[in-house]
């Protein structure tokens, strides 16, 4: 394909709407229960146009349901990466620490995040009221460590002999091999695994939230499928893919720029 | 008693011994080459000295001390020069200086980072990353680094063998200039005999591995400081040169190789003019591939 004068622009255009044209053509033929576009729009206008808006619990604008979504993530994302890291290091350093808990990682690692939540609203029982808040940063944390673990395992493996020389030429102690060679030489391989963490802390909320019943995006897009505003459910998604892309993008720029060390 | 001292070093990695009683007295001062084919264990012995590996049998010492774990009074210089690439020039070689004079004072390790940092000539690149560096300046960089450790005895790995031979030729004289001015004691590793004898007080060849040992060494007499111009007609050098090569040559008579190599001809096809400019059938210039195997005995 030639290139031509704004085909980055034109081109991904193109491709909405497309999708948007399959999807109107879809709700007028095989699927009469789904929204058109156009409805679709017109149901989601309050919650676009004033999108901090809080008219009751759930009844909110979009962007501050993404909020409440976006600081539980944050939460647990902290969580993973804080637990993730240093396992990722003993993992990488350690052979024995390998053999002892990589086949229970293994086993772990692909667990939904849908059979995580009830474990962990079933561990924080005696928290009350905050159950459901305690059980999805678990699960978020849970499930969006694993990258973070692995990858950090891989660039400890992968850091080159020659530096760990240097650091033995030097008679560097335990400490400053760790901080002045071993963090230093693996932060490219932990930036890629965070990133794929974070995708996978987005994808985690959704779930979770639908199912405690939180407000935020995926709770939202729960309860108007319950009340039979479809509508809502579309907007519901597109945000969620709007502000994941976000984050990867945003993540993608600060792994770029610890690669290029 | 000698300054370093090999006593009969052997040392394999599961197989053969790659190296195999090895012998080695080195004085305070002196300057030291190690000749030897690529592959022949020269790496390993500088391992040896410096601690990174412990010999199977025999013992190395220094100044009468057994070595077993490396230490900065062996200031190393990789091959491929090991500086941290997060690291700029300053930092790379204040991480040594910090770890080796953590009894200095802030102000007086600055110092010496300058100092080592104007000794190679690199003041003006001291805030750059190594890849910013050529080849050449990484290289500077490394025996910056292990000269700010002030160490005993300086071991050179092949120092210049990734480097051309414009920048490799500046880089021999810099270093001669170096050692005249404080006479560390020096091993350096090289497969470059003209090297070796630019530099060295004595030059020992190794024989080829599997199961290397030291030959006779050879005393190069010629005045210093060396001038490389002047040298290549000079009657003692050309001789010392032709004995070591003849020496080393002479380990491999009973060895054959063969080489393969990969040959990339240039475009030597004529253009047919007479058919259209823009036919894609095929490609307008190909390379000719060709691969030739020589059987290199002697």
């Amino acid at each position: 394909m030639k290139k031509f004068k704004l085909d980055w622009l034109i081109l991904p255009l193109v491709g909405i709407a497309f999708i948007l044209g399959l999807w109107a053509v879809s709700s007028v033929t095989w699927a009469k229960d789904l929204p058109s576009p156009l409805k679709t729009w017109e149901s989601s206008k309050p919650y676009v146009l004033e999108p901090f808006a809080k008219r009751g619990e759930m009844d909110q604008g979009i962007l501050r349901f993404t909020w409440y979504s976006l600081l539980l993530v944050a939460q647990g994302y902290a969580l993973a990466l804080i637990i993730g890291t240093p396992v990722g290091f003993c993992l990488g350093l350690s052979k024995s620490f390998t053999k002892t808990f990589d086949p229970i990682i293994q086993i772990l690692r692909p667990v939904s995040p849908l059979a995580w939540l009830p474990l962990g609203l079933v561990l924080f029982l005696g928290a009350g009221k905050e159950a459901g808040t305690y059980g999805a940063l678990f699960t978020i944390a849970i499930c969006a460590m694993w990258p973070t673990v692995l990858n950090t395992a891989v660039g400890v493996r992968a850091v080159p002999q020659d530096y760990l020389n240097v650091g033995r030429v030097l008679k560097l102690s335990r400490w400053k091999t760790l901080t002045k060679i071993l963090i230093p030489a693996t932060l490219p391989y932990m930036f890629t695994g965070f990133r794929l963490s974070l995708g996978i802390a987005w994808l985690v909320i959704v779930a979770a939230e639908m199912l405690t019943g939180r407000p935020g995006v995926g709770g939202f897009l729960w309860q108007e499928y319950n009340a039979l505003i479809y509508e809502h459910i579309i907007l519901s998604i597109i945000v969620i893919g709007l502000v994941g892309f976000g984050l990867d993008r945003l993540m993608g720029l600060v792994e770029r720029r610890f690669k290029s060390v | 008693m000698a300054f370093l001292e090999l006593n009969n070093v052997s040392k394999g990695f599961g197989g053969p011994p790659v190296l195999h009683g090895v012998n080695l007295s080195i004085e305070r001062g002196e300057f030291v080459a190690i000749v030897g084919y690529s592959g022949s264990g020269k790496t390993t012995l500088i391992s040896l000295i410096s601690g990174l590996t412990q010999p199977d049998s025999g013992t190395v010492k220094l100044n009468d001390l057994e070595i077993t774990a490396p230490g900065p009074d062996r200031g190393v210089v990789f091959q491929n020069y090991s500086l941290l690439p997060w690291l700029t020039v300053f930092e790379n070689i204040a991480l040594a200086v910090d770890q080796v004079f953590p009894n200095h004072s802030a102000e007086k390790r600055r110092q010496l980072v300058e100092t080592a940092i104007a000794t190679v000539n690199l003041t003006p690149a001291r805030n750059k990353v190594p890849r910013e560096l050529s080849g050449g300046m990484r290289q500077r960089v490394s025996v910056a680094r292990a000269l700010a450790m002030d160490p005993q005895i300086l071991l050179l790995d092949e120092p210049l063998s990734a480097l051309d031979a414009l920048t490799r030729a500046t880089l021999q004289d810099e270093f001669e200039r170096i050692w005249e001015k404080d006479k560390k004691t020096v091993v350096m590793i090289t497969n470059d005999v003209d090297e070796a004898l630019l530099l060295a007080d004595r030059v020992i060849p190794l024989t080829p591995g599997p199961g290397a040992t030291l030959g006779p060494s050879v005393a190069v007499t010629l005045a210093r400081p060396r001038d490389r111009k002047a040298l290549n007609h000079h009657p003692e050098f050309q001789r010392l040169r032709a004995h070591i090569i003849n020496e080393l040559l002479g380990y491999n008579a009973r060895r054959r190789s063969t080489v393969t190599k990969k040959l990339i001809l240039p475009d030597i096809l004529p253009e047919d003019l007479d058919l259209p400019r823009t036919s894609r059938t095929r490609p307008l210039r190909p390379h000719e591939l060709k691969k030739e195997s020589i059987t290199v005995g002697l």
